[in-house]
């Protein structure tokens, strides 16, 4: 017997109705990912990678299948989970502390134990001297570093992340990557991360689920062997370019 | 201040006593009698002379202003909750908030004094009506437009377990047009503008407090930069 998996997905199906007809979003989908794993996600835009991850996050409701979380079946919200999403979703009259307190709050924890956390979460994502700062005063960048040390308010121990880079431009991209990879190995938190980009989830992921097009059926789980600790330059050594390939290759991208 | 703000408030300043000064100037060159276009000196001399009688007078309008005011941000912001909520409700309700933003409500304000008679309440309700509509429509417009993914992340937080009337400035205008005292009904209209300019710069104020992020409250003038 395995141990307890963090996050438990079999055979996990969803159908989105609307008025006339039923469109088949996830077509049995099974993978599990482990305690302290990363793993990612990947699939073509509008293949209901996101559909996953909302499941799991218990903002969206499945059709047929089993989802657990930490061997409890989901039913709804859970507190163990951060999430961070495509945009930054700041509250735009919130300084970024502020904004970062926000989850402490709803769930009412004690004032003065999360003001300390969160100045560390700030520090985490190397933002601690833009405490004091309103959304509109902060990059595109620096908002959704904000956004990351939110979801890790609560010190959930799963996180939950929706193509949170996509908005971004390659540099920034580049160097958030970077970021996270260096904050999951700090907190080592569960992470399921849901991208697009195959570089990505690589230089980030233990494994990749790869997703084909809607409705969605695993193509295959592919297993990062790189070497962690990882550094920036690992993404164009020759093991990770045949990674590149093998993913590539799946989702029916020519390479020439 | 900052340099920049008192250049500006210099500049309104001189911009208003030349104005003044010109307006002044006219009347005594042409002679133009009192009762056709008071000098400002003389509006002056009426204000000082019944200093009494326009302060009562101002302290009504506020009164009738702010009252008529705060019941409609109390009610608009309460409907807005309700109509954004109830979605069925929005799709009713919302058209005929639009139409009835259109009715100017100074014709409403006849009907008022039939059904609510002289005094303070129908000049409350008809500050009311002016305000009320733009507040739900703007309130319920912003609260529609809360981004998506803030509420998921609220609803990833919580969890199972857990005009007629016989005092105002108004009548002050009206007992000095049929008595031909226009030096009387300049004050009167010159203190309207004075607490219409005060409430303005309030609000205004008001703004710049609660929503630094609003772009109107962005300093245009001042140089104050924010980076």
């Amino acid at each position: 017997m395995r141990a307890r998996a963090a996050i438990e997905i079999a055979d996990l199906h969803k159908t989105y109705a609307t008025a006339d007809c039923e469109i088949p979003a996830l077509d049995g989908v099974s993978f599990r990912i482990e305690p302290g794993e990363f793993v990612s996600v990947l699939g073509p835009s509008g293949c209901g990678k996101t559909t996953v991850l909302r499941i799991v996050a218990g903002l969206t409701v499945k059709t047929s299948g089993s989802v657990e979380v930490d061997g409890v079946p989901v039913t709804g919200p859970q507190r163990k989970i951060g999430l961070v999403f495509q945009v930054p979703a700041l509250m735009k009259w919130r300084t970024a502390l502020e904004n970062v307190l926000l989850p402490a709050e709803i769930l009412g924890l004690d004032r003065a134990a999360s003001r300390v956390r969160a100045q560390e979460l700030l520090e985490l994502v190397g933002l601690s001297e833009f405490a004091s700062r309103y959304p509109r005063e902060l990059s595109g960048g620096m908002q959704q570093r904000v956004a990351i040390a939110r979801a890790l308010a609560h010190d959930p121990a799963i996180l939950l992340l929706d193509e949170p880079f996509s908005a971004l431009d390659m540099m920034t991209r580049n160097q958030l990557n970077i970021e996270l990879l260096r904050i999951w190995s700090e907190r080592q938190k569960t992470s399921l991360l849901v991208t697009h980009s195959i570089p990505e989830a690589i230089f980030l992921s233990d494994r990749i689920v790869v997703l084909g097009p809607r409705p969605a059926r695993i193509l295959d789980v592919v297993t990062v062997s790189l070497p962690r600790p990882r550094d920036p330059s690992v993404r164009v050594s020759l093991s990770f370019m045949q990674i590149v390939d093998r993913i590539g290759r799946l989702v029916g991208l020519e390479y020439i | 201040m900052p340099l920049a703000s008192l250049h500006r408030v210099l500049k309104l300043t001189l911009t208003l006593v030349v104005l003044v000064a010109s307006w002044e100037a006219l009347c005594r060159l042409l002679q133009i009698p009192a009762f056709l276009i008071p000098a400002p000196s003389q509006v002056a001399l009426r204000l000082y002379d019944k200093h009494d009688l326009y302060f009562m007078h101002t302290w009504i309008t506020i009164y009738e202003t702010t009252a008529g005011f705060f019941l409609a941000v109390a009610f608009g912001i309460v409907s807005a909750a309700i109509i954004v909520a109830i979605p069925r409700l929005r799709d009713v309700v919302m058209p005929l908030l639009l139409v009835a933003q259109l009715v100017p409500k100074v014709a409403v304000a006849p009907l008022l004094l039939i059904w609510f008679g002289y005094g303070l309440f129908p000049k409350i309700i008809i500050a009311f009506l002016v305000a009320f509509f733009p507040i739900v429509v703007n309130s319920a417009s912003g609260l529609a437009s809360v981004q998506p993914e803030l509420l998921d992340l609220g609803s990833s937080l919580i969890i199972g377990e857990f005009v007629g009337g016989n005092r105002g400035l108004g009548y002050l205008i009206i007992v000095a047009n049929q008595e031909l005292d226009t030096a009387l009904a300049f004050a009167a209209i010159f203190l309207l503008s004075a607490v219409g300019i005060v409430l303005y710069a309030l609000i205004e104020m008001f703004e710049r407090i609660l929503i630094p992020w609003h772009a109107s409250s962005e300093p245009l003038t001042t140089g104050g930069r924010v980076l």
